[in-house]
């Protein structure tokens, strides 16, 4: 069992492709930094600044929660989650 | 250059006329690779504003869990302006995510001084790239069966 990251399309060029990808961890937080370790560059794209917060108009979800009402990055995960990164549609 | 089909194209219209003097919001997917905007899925503008458009968290995941589950991704991203031309606007360019995406703007600003508008619109069609916006041809065909597939491959 692993948890799954659901890639947009836009960060794709970070996974050779790959639509999902696999990585572990306890919190949001590890999960992506573990990620990140086998796909370099996935990290930035989802989070920004010190301490290290969600980047603004990305949306994460754990298991369909928006989890920017769970903790964000501290939300818990664990194995069998499916975790999607999806980039916010908005404009003027 | 934005082929999209008549029954699209139209349907893209009659949203931003009913949502006047809101801006209206939605997007057109197809198959992966396909170039095809043929699933019209208009979106509930979340800030319900005549200055600016965003879809709800909640709508966007579920645009996008259907988009998984159907293998397509997002072929056009739309939106109206209400009181001003169909040009991409400072924030239209920030917030623009997908590179991969069309952006169409339809104007409905002959309309900006009435509560409800059934006038013509202008249509027009983007790419907009770590904020440079391109402006492209857009070409109505009746069906997407008449256009080659090479054609479609690069919408």
């Amino acid at each position: 069992m692993a948890i799954e990251l659901r890639v947009p399309t836009i960060l794709r060029t970070y996974t050779g492709g790959e639509k999902a990808v696999n990585g572990d961890g306890a919190t949001l937080a590890e999960f992506i930094d573990n990620v990140n370790g086998s796909h370099p560059g996935l990290k930035e794209r989802i989070v920004e600044g010190e301490p290290e917060e969600l980047r603004r108009f990305v949306n994460v979800y754990v298991n369909d929660e928006d989890v920017r009402f769970t903790g964000g990055l501290t939300t818990t995960v664990k194995d069998g989650d499916v975790v999607v990164v999806l980039p916010a549609v908005a404009g003027g | 250059m934005l082929i999209i089909d008549q029954a699209t194209y139209d349907a893209i219209l009659a949203h931003a006329r009913r949502d006047h003097p809101d801006e209206a919001c939605g997007v057109v997917t197809g198959p992966e690779g396909s170039g095809r905007a043929e699933r019209f899925i208009p979106v509930p503008n979340a800030a319900m504003s005549p200055t600016y458009y965003e879809f709800s968290s909640e709508d966007l995941l579920q645009v996008h869990k259907d988009l998984w589950d159907r293998d397509e991704e997002i072929v056009v991203t739309y939106h109206s302006h209400t009181a001003t031309e169909a040009y991409p606007s400072r924030t239209d360019i920030a917030r623009a995510e997908e590179p991969n995406s069309h952006y169409v703007i339809v104007s409905t600003r002959d309309g900006a001084e009435q509560q409800s508008y059934d006038g013509p619109v202008e249509f027009r069609s983007y790419r907009i790239v770590d904020g440079v916006v391109t402006e492209e041809d857009v070409k109505i065909v009746a069906a997407y069966a008449e256009v080659p597939s090479s054609e479609l491959g690069d919408n």
